[in-house]
């Protein structure tokens, strides 16, 4: 048994572990802000907004694993909506808490849109399609500036409206019991709300008659099939929620940053989140947060490369920008090596040795 | 009462004929075995039946209806289930798991059930959980309810499959080979578990080589020659059949 199950089974010693993290996660901005920096604070921002992507992408690649390299579509989507209907633009300014649902709506069409043509597809086929649709998806948005000026063209969007709950705006810092609130910490708890909300949703998911039924299509279609799965429908229910997630990950990004181009969105972001989700442990949520948490953070924390060597030889030798990516993709590759299954696999084979308790509980129960 | 019927059902790949004008019927609660020499088409009939290829021509009806519906999903829902020959169960899911996916299209819950697990989810989640181990008992490998399926014995992981397929709550139960791979004990502790699936209520469609379980078992049987039905009736009146006998030992 492992520490983890060992903990589930003691509830004060859970309680406590459940506490001590929340206390962490409530003070975590200020934390980093006063031990590292405040760009610091942004990062962990950033962290939150990628997990809720992953998650996303979890589904369809973890659960369902129907392999999706255009991901990142419906986060361009989703962000896109967001910044549209929320900016000088078009002079729409929709609230936060209409656009939330709405680009989770509109993005969970769009997967129901893109993943329909893909169902007979499989493995490469399929990475190669939803590749395709992604980059269709960027190439739109840099050209629908013309004949009318739908998306603004490579310029992207600016002064989108930062998030807001009435007159109370993210971007400006609040007061509260005479502790000051910049903008990344109000963002930060509206992230981690969130980012709670779509692990919840995950977790209930995956032990559900839903998440079943998308494993079993993962694991085998035909006798998916022939069990009475409409394999179809649950194939398109796994893009419908990614895509969602998506979305939301998408409008949140918007509504921070204040601005988006078409450059945000491309190939390389849809193998990064991807990336994030193998590493942890495909379909084990615990390991896509970890995953997200390791790449959003190394390659940052891979910034002090430069200082390190101007310290250590007086000169930096090499353009730590190369180094940087050197070493990550040096310590990918030894993940893989490793662990195959990444880093937290999914906790299946573990259940195997719970089995006689099992057994023994419900004859005990029966006798 | 008949319950399946299929009508001059062909199936062809290429240039060959894998089956050829087939016509079958099986009576309400009757062992039916089908057997015949390796390529003779049993397989491909389960395949046609179960909605995987579709047929030529040729029509199938089950519980006095057409079976139009051809899409595999459809078709476990009428109440037609099958394991395969070449066991595909889900091989990372537990045996509990692979079971409680075989009540899916007899379930409900959507993902706003999933979501909130209201009380009529947890309800329907319970009766899932508890309907699937009673059939890892019923099949008799109850005590592997959590291991993956893919680390079950070979026997084992035959009986899975059919406790998965009981799942779905069929009314005809099609089984492709299930003692492939079994010993003589196994065969025969499979013998007693299809014979108490029949006094359940459950038709039994049985594909099988092991000619001593299939004339210890089978009501009556129908033999596949290369796509063509070549005769049918009792074990004993086949066992006789000259061309039977033919098409076993002709080809050797
Ligand atoms: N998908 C397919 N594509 C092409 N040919 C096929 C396909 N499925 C079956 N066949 C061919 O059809 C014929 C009948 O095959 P089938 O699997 O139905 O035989 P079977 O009676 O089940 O044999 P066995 O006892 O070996 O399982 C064989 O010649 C086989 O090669
Ligand atoms: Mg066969």
């Amino acid at each position: 048994m492992s520490r983890w199950e060992k903990l589930k089974r003691n509830p004060r010693a859970a309680w406590a572990a459940f506490i001590l993290i929340a206390v962490l996660l409530a003070v975590l901005p200020f934390l980093a802000d006063t031990l590292l920096s405040r760009s610091w604070v942004r990062i962990i921002d950033f962290v939150l907004l990628y997990i809720i992507l992953a998650l996303g992408l979890n589904i369809v690649v973890g659960f369902a694993g129907l392999l999706d390299l255009g991901y990142v579509a419906f986060f361009a989507v989703g962000a896109y909506l967001y910044a549209l209907l929320a900016s000088p633009h078009f002079g729409i300014h929709l609230p936060f808490w209409a656009l939330l649902p709405l680009g989770a709506g509109v993005t969970c069409i769009f997967g129901v849109l893109l993943g329909a043509p893909t169902l007979r597809l499989r493995g490469d086929y399929l990475a190669i399609v939803t590749l395709g649709f992604g980059e269709i998806i960027r190439i739109f948005l840099n050209n629908l500036n013309a004949p009318i000026n739908i998306t603004n063209g490579p310029q992207g969007v600016n002064k989108i409206d930062p998030v807001s709950f009435g007159g109370f705006s993210l971007n400006q810092s609040h007061q509260l019991f005479d502790i000051n609130f910049p903008s990344v910490h109000n963002y930060y708890y509206l992230f981690l709300a969130l980012t709670i909300l779509v692990i919840f949703i995950s977790m209930r998911l995956q032990d559900s008659r839903i998440g079943r039924a998308w494993v079993a299509v993962r694991e085998d279609e035909v006798a998916a099939k022939a069990m009475g799965i409409n394999t179809r429908n649950i194939k398109l229910l796994a893009f419908a929620m990614g895509a969602s997630f998506g979305g939301v990950g998408g409008g949140l990004f918007a509504g921070f940053q204040g601005f988006i181009s078409p450059e945000s969105f491309t190939l390389i972001e849809s193998i990064m989140i991807l990336c994030m989700v193998v590493l942890g442990g495909m379909g084990n949520i615990a390991g896509v947060v970890l995953g997200v948490v390791l790449l959003v953070v190394l390659p940052e924390a891979l910034r002090y490369i430069g200082p390190f060597e101007q310290a250590l030889f007086g000169r930096v030798i090499v353009d730590p920008a190369d180094l940087r990516m050197l070493i990550f993709g040096l310590a990918l590759i030894l993940v893989m090596l490793f662990r195959p299954a990444g880093l937290l696999p999914s906790t299946i084979r573990k259940r195997e040795f719970e089995a006689e308790d099992e057994v023994e509980a419900q004859n005990g129960a029966r006798a | 009462m008949t319950l399946l019927e299929a009508r001059s059902v062909s199936k062809h790949f290429g240039g060959l004929l894998a089956l050829d004008e087939v016509n079958l019927s099986l009576q309400n609660g009757e062992i039916y075995g089908l057997i015949g020499p390796n390529g003779a088409g049993k397989t491909t009939l389960f395949n046609v039946l179960t909605g995987l290829y579709s047929p030529d021509h040729g029509e199938f009806f089950f519980n006095g209806e057409k079976l139009i519906a051809t899409k595999p999903h459809m078709i476990a829902e009428r109440g037609i289930a099958r394991t395969f020959q070449n066991i595909r169960l889900f091989g990372n899911m537990s045996a509990l798991e692979n079971v409680m996916v075989g009540r899916h299209v007899r379930t409900r819950a959507g993902v706003i059930g999933a979501v909130l697990r209201d009380a009529r989810t947890r309800e329907e989640e319970d009766g899932i959980r508890s309907r699937a181990f009673a059939l890892l008992q019923y099949v008799g490998i109850a005590e592997y309810a959590n291991n993956l399926s893919s680390h079950l014995s070979y026997g084992d992981q035959r009986r899975l499959e059919i406790a998965r397929a009981l799942a779905t709550e069929p009314k005809l139960l099609a089984l492709d080979e299930p003692a492939a791979g079994m010993n003589a004990t196994e065969t025969a502790g499979l013998k007693k578990l299809l014979e108490i699936i029949r006094g359940d209520g459950v038709t039994i469609l049985l594909i099988e080589h092991d000619v001593k379980l299939v004339m210890g078992l089978c009501d009556r049987v129908a033999v596949l020659d290369y796509g063509k039905k070549i005769a049918e009736g009792s074990p004993q009146q086949v066992q006789r059949d000259p061309a039977v006998i033919e098409a076993y030992l002709g080809g050797v």
